[in-house]
This record gives C-alpha cells, sequence and structure tokens, in this order.
C-alpha cells in the first residue's frame, strides 16, 4: 500500500526548482492541500467510528442507569449468564459453518461458469449474484415466508417425498440450519464472483504445461488452480468471517434469537439487551466480545494486503 | 480442432484428441446441470416473492400448490402504492440513498486523490486506516453511536433520534471507507505522466483532479456510486435502532414493522413490499452489473 502514497511529485519539484523558498512553499502548500482535501474523511473517522469505539468501552464500564462505575462488572456478569455462552457458541457455529460453506460453494459454482464458453458467461453471472444484489432484509423476508409454519412452501414440496413437517425456525437446531442456510444463500454469490475473478488471472499456459505433463483433473486444481487463487481464497475468506461474524439482518429477521435464544448471535443478543431492553452499558459489553474475532482476521487480512504490495 | 490435426499426426494422437473433446463435451453438459440447479436455489426466493405478490390473501390461505398462481391479482401492488406510509417509506429511503451518495463522493473522491497522489504527514497511517474503518461493521457502532445522540440531543436541543436525517449521519461511515479505498486502487492505476503533465502545464491540483482523475476514473467512480447506493438502500440496522415513527422509517424497516401485526402476517402484501424494495438494486445492476461486479472485485483485491 505504501507504494500507492509514495509519490512525491517530481513535475512540481522541477518547475520552482530555480527558487528555494518558492519550492519550499509549493511543498507546504501541496501537503496542505492534500490534508485539507481528507479532511472530511479524517474527521468522519474520528467522530462517527473511533471516537464511538473508545466510547464503548467506557459505556461498558457502567450500570445499568449509568450513573455508577462498575469496572468489569458487566463483564462479570455476562459470563455467569448461561445465554451468553450460548451466544458465543452460536456465534462461532453460525460464522465458521456458514464461511466453509459459502466458500466452498462459491469455489465450485465459479469452475462451472468458468467451465462454459465465454459467451454465456455473463447471463450466469448476472443471475448467481442475485442473491448478493437484493437487499438481505427483503430477502430474508421471502425465506421467512418459504418456512412459514402452517404455509411452508418447503415443507409442502417435501411433503411429496414423503419427509414430514420441519419445524424450520421453531425447533432450535433447525432454527440454526435455517439461519446458516440463508446466510450461505446470501454470501455465496459474493465468493463465486471473487473466484470467478481470479480464475480468470490463471494464465492458460499453465494447464496446458499441466495437461502435457498428464495431471489429471484434480491434479490441475490442487495444483495450479489453488496455489494461484490462495491469496484471493485468504482475503476474501477473512473478509466474510468479519461480516458473517458481525451479522445483523438474516438473524434478526428469521428467528430473532429464537427459539429460546438459541439463534441469537452477538448482534442480535447485543440489540436486544442493549436497544430493547435499554440496558445500554450491557448492550456494549456484548457487542464488545465481537472485536478479538474482528482484530485477528483484520490483522491477518492487512499482512496479506501490504505483503502483496511489497510483491508488486 | 480436426482440420488443424488432418496431416501427419499419428492416429493415436487422433484418438486422444476426440477423446478430450469428448471429455470436455461432457464436463460442459455437467458444468451446465449444476449451475442450473445452483440458479434454481439462488433464484427461488425473488420468484417465491413474485409468485407470492400475484396472489390474494384468500389463495394464499388456501390449501394449493405455493408455486403457482391459479387466480393472478394486482390488489397487492395497487393496495401498496395507493397507501400513503408505503409511499412514505419509499420516498425516506429514496431521499436518504441520494443524499448518502452525494456525500459519500463529495468526501471520498477527493480523499482518495490526496491519498493517492499527495503526500502529507500521517498519509500512510490514514490509507491504512481507512481500509480498517471499512472492516468494522455497524453491529459494533450501534450502541454507542446511539447514547452519543441521545446525549447530543439532552445537551444542544438537536433532535437526531427518530429523525430520517440521522441516517445522513450514518450511513457514510459505512460507505466513505469502502468508497474511498477502491477509487484509491482506481487513481493508482492512472499514469503518472498523466497529472505530472497537467502540473507542468499549469493546472491546479482541483482541475487536475476534475479534468483528468475523475473522467479517467470514470469507471470506478460508477461502482464506488453504485456501492454506496446499494449499501444505503439495504441498511437494516442503523434506521430500525436509530427511527421509529412510521413518518420517518425507511423502505426494508417500514414493511417490517408496520406490514407485519402482531402475529398476523399479510404475506401477500409483506412479499410485494419485499420486491419493491428489492427492485430499485435489482433495476440498477441489471443495467450496470459489469461496474457492480468490478466495483465488488477492486473492494477486496486491490491494494
Amino acid at each position: 500500500m505504501a507504494d500507492v502514497v509514495l509519490q512525491p511529485n517530481r513535475a512540481a519539484t522541477k518547475k520552482t526548482v530555480g527558487k528555494r523558498g518558492g519550492l519550499h512553499n509549493m511543498l507546504k502548500r501541496k501537503s496542505t492541500v492534500a490534508f485539507l482535501m481528507a479532511l472530511p474523511l479524517i474527521l468522519l473517522i474520528a467522530t462517527l467510528v473511533v471516537y464511538p469505539a473508545f466510547y464503548a468501552l467506557h459505556l461498558a464500564t457502567l450500570n445499568k442507569s449509568m450513573q455508577r462505575f462498575v469496572g468489569l462488572g458487566n463483564f462479570e456478569f455476562l459470563f455467569k449468564r448461561e445465554t451468553f455462552w450460548l451466544v458465543v457458541q452460536q456465534s462461532c457455529i453460525f460464522a465458521i459453518t456458514a464461511v466453509i460453506f459459502k466458500a466452498v460453494l462459491g469455489f465450485i459454482i465459479a469452475h462451472f461458469v468458468h467451465n462454459i464458453p465465454a459467451k454465456g458467461q455473463r447471463k450466469w453471472r448476472g443471475m448467481l449474484l442475485v442473491p448478493w444484489v437484493i437487499p438481505p432484509a427483503m430477502s430474508t423476508l421471502a425465506w421467512l415466508w418459504l418456512f412459514d409454519p402452517s404455509y411452508s412452501a418447503f415443507n409442502y414440496t417435501l411433503s411429496f417425498f414423503g419427509v414430514g413437517p420441519i419445524p424450520w425456525t421453531g425447533d432450535a437446531m433447525w432454527a440454526r440450519f435455517s439461519v446458516i442456510l440463508v446466510n450461505i444463500w446470501v454470501g455465496a454469490p459474493f465468493f463465486m464472483i471473487m473466484y470467478l475473478a481470479a480464475l480468470k488471472s490463471v494464465p492458460d499456459q499453465l494447464y496446458e504445461a499441466a495437461a502435457i505433463d498428464g495431471a489429471n483433473w484434480w491434479q490441475r486444481i490442487w495444483y495450479v488452480t489453488l496455489p494461484m487463487m490462495r491469496n484471493i481464497i485468504a482475503i476474501t475468506t477473512l473478509f466474510s468471517l468479519i461480516v458473517t461474524f458481525a451479522n445483523f439482518d438474516i438473524v434478526r429477521i428469521l428467528t430473532a434469537g429464537g427459539p429460546l435464544d438459541r439463534t441469537h448471535i452477538f448482534a442480535t443478543w447485543a440489540f436486544r439487551i442493549g436497544i430493547e431492553g435499554s440496558d445500554i452499558p450491557l448492550g456494549a459489553s456484548v457487542s464488545l466480545f465481537m472485536v478479538p474475532i474482528l482484530a485477528i482476521a483484520a490483522i491477518f487480512i492487512l499482512r496479506d494486503i501490504s505483503k502483496r504490495g511489497n510483491e508488486a | 480442432m480436426t482440420t488443424a490435426t488432418i496431416d501427419k499426426a499419428a492416429p493415436t494422437r487422433k484418438v486422444k484428441y476426440g477423446s478430450m473433446s469428448r471429455d470436455r463435451a461432457w464436463a460442459l453438459r455437467w458444468s451446465y446441470f449444476f449451475l442450473v440447479i445452483f440458479a434454481i436455489f439462488f433464484l427461488t426466493p425473488p420468484v417465491y416473492m413474485l409468485i407470492t405478490s400475484l396472489k390474494s390473501s384468500a389463495e394464499i390461505s388456501a390449501a394449493t400448490n405455493p408455486w403457482w398462481v391459479f387466480h393472478p391479482t394486482l390488489e397487492n401492488y395497487t393496495g401498496l402504492l395507493t397507501s400513503n406510509q408505503f409511499l412514505r417509506f419509499f420516498w425516506n429511503s429514496a431521499i436518504v440513498s441520494i443524499f448518502v451518495v452525494t456525500i459519500t463522493m463529495l468526501i471520498a473522491v477527493p480523499a482518495a486523490f490526496a491519498l493517492s497522489r499527495m503526500r502529507f504527514w500521517g498519509s500512510a497511517t490514514l490509507a491504512t486506516g481507512v481500509f480498517l474503518t471499512y472492516l468494522i461493521p455497524e453491529t459494533l457502532l450501534f450502541i454507542p453511536l446511539f447514547k452519543m445522540f441521545a446525549v447530543i440531543g439532552d445537551w444542544t436541543g438537536i433532535q437526531l433520534i427518530n429523525r430520517w436525517y440521522v441516517l445522513l449521519i450514518l450511513y457514510p461511515t459505512l460507505t466513505v471507507p469502502f468508497c474511498t479505498w477502491i477509487m484509491i486502487g482506481y487513481f493508482a492505476s492512472i499514469p503518472k505522466e498523466l497529472d505530472e503533465a497537467a502540473i507542468i502545464d499549469g493546472a491546479s491540483w482541483f482541475q487536475t483532479l476534475t479534468r483528468i482523475f475523475i473522467p479517467v476514473a470514470l469507471p470506478g467512480l460508477i461502482a464506488a456510486t453504485i456501492f454506496a447506493f446499494t449499501v444505503s438502500w439495504a441498511q437494516f440496522l442503523y434506521p430500525l435502532v436509530f427511527t421509529t415513527s412510521t413518518d420517518q422509517l425507511v423502505m426494508p424497516v417500514g414493511i417490517i414493522t408496520t406490514l407485519i401485526k402482531g402475529d398476523v402476517f399479510n404475506w401477500g402484501q409483506i412479499m410485494t413490499g419485499a420486491l419493491l424494495g428489492a427492485a430499485p438494486p435489482l433495476i440498477i445492476y441489471a443495467f450496470l452489473m459489469d461496474y457492480y461486479i468490478a466495483g465488488l472485485t477492486a473492494g477486496a483485491t486491490k491494494g
């Protein structure tokens, strides 16, 4: 990334190289102009992202009425609650399962799209990306209706195969399955499109060379495709892990955390406690538990990006 | 393929080519087969939205095949499109999204220009900071922001909670970092000679931005605009937290809070609303798919 920013303007230097004072002024002015151009961005990040993040830390140390400092009292309280551990468990199951399935599904679909002649690819790509384009709140409503307890279109169809009615959002196991399924549906197209872009950037000569060497289909994927796509796979997966871990819309609309708090993840539980239960400090404490996971993923992503920047 | 191998190719080689093309034909058939299955999986919910939206409530509760419309009717559409409440949601969403896109571009484009071409103290740190901000989800910040705005309301009397314009302050935190990030990528791909020539010819930095960078990076600009629009149109958490009166709500929250009354789900209208709510991003995507995809892939890969 550094190479993007590191471009002292040679032309400007040349122009004023005659007078030393002028040069100095010019450079000074250039950085001032640049700073002013970036100032709205800096203000936005500082007041609406950095400040609230630290404010959340402060809030997490107050009692419910926000009058008294309780230190780590909120966290102690959380650790003693069974629901909290359910949320931790469900957040991990939800994020990890969904991301793995999204990645695998995206990888497979990207290969199929890549396989077909270039002329028809645009059409398929367009169709397969639709779930990613529809606002998740809207598409989750459609899923909620497909899962409806009394008029479920899925159960209607399954009944023809002799499969009994499934309590999609009513039973803990099925509700967990449902939220993950919807998340996969929303997110797999993103992986598909990223992997497709990566596949297109693998030079054909590599496959030809592999074919001449007698590599079979599986060997070509394992020894050519995967190593060439490693960077994109890593970045997309980490990126998706963050988004999935912090998901709100799908769980909120589909199950609202139920049945019996079995499908709550950090974001929905924080909303339930902080906004609906108006215990802002406790809600802030809950959402802070997302930070470590996000931080680890962010460190890996940044490392990957700067590594690639140095290679280029 | 056959013409290329007709002369001097040994018979064994010919057979090999034949089997390869047969393999390829089968691979193609299987690819189409699976693509059809995946397309069905991916398109079922939107198609089901459409099917339900064309049904009357009597047909929805009848025990008939849910995948087919026997008596299509537009009553759900006329019902929603003549309801002031629904039009209000649509209007709020449209206003918020248009303003947010404008604000985002006004902040992101100059900032990306400054970060990609002009160095100043801390600019490298800021570029990393922009990326990190882009990774911070809104679910982490909604509680402190809610409290912050409530406090501002108490201190200054400026009421921000439960006003649609509070979203104009909130959404840019989601759109600006991303748009800045992809604009940095696009600006970095512009050859340095171009703006150096402009500066030598006496153009100011501002002129270099508007006359050279913006026209050349127009595809990136369009991608960023589409993104800012789709993000602000689809956002659900912030309006759910920060707005409650029905005249302040935007589409996604409006549909969910007003059309679902207790345990009574008017599915015909809900699906119609969801379809109409999904329509603007889908229409934009139908026309500008390539920009959308370019932006999607640039956002996560371009360093």
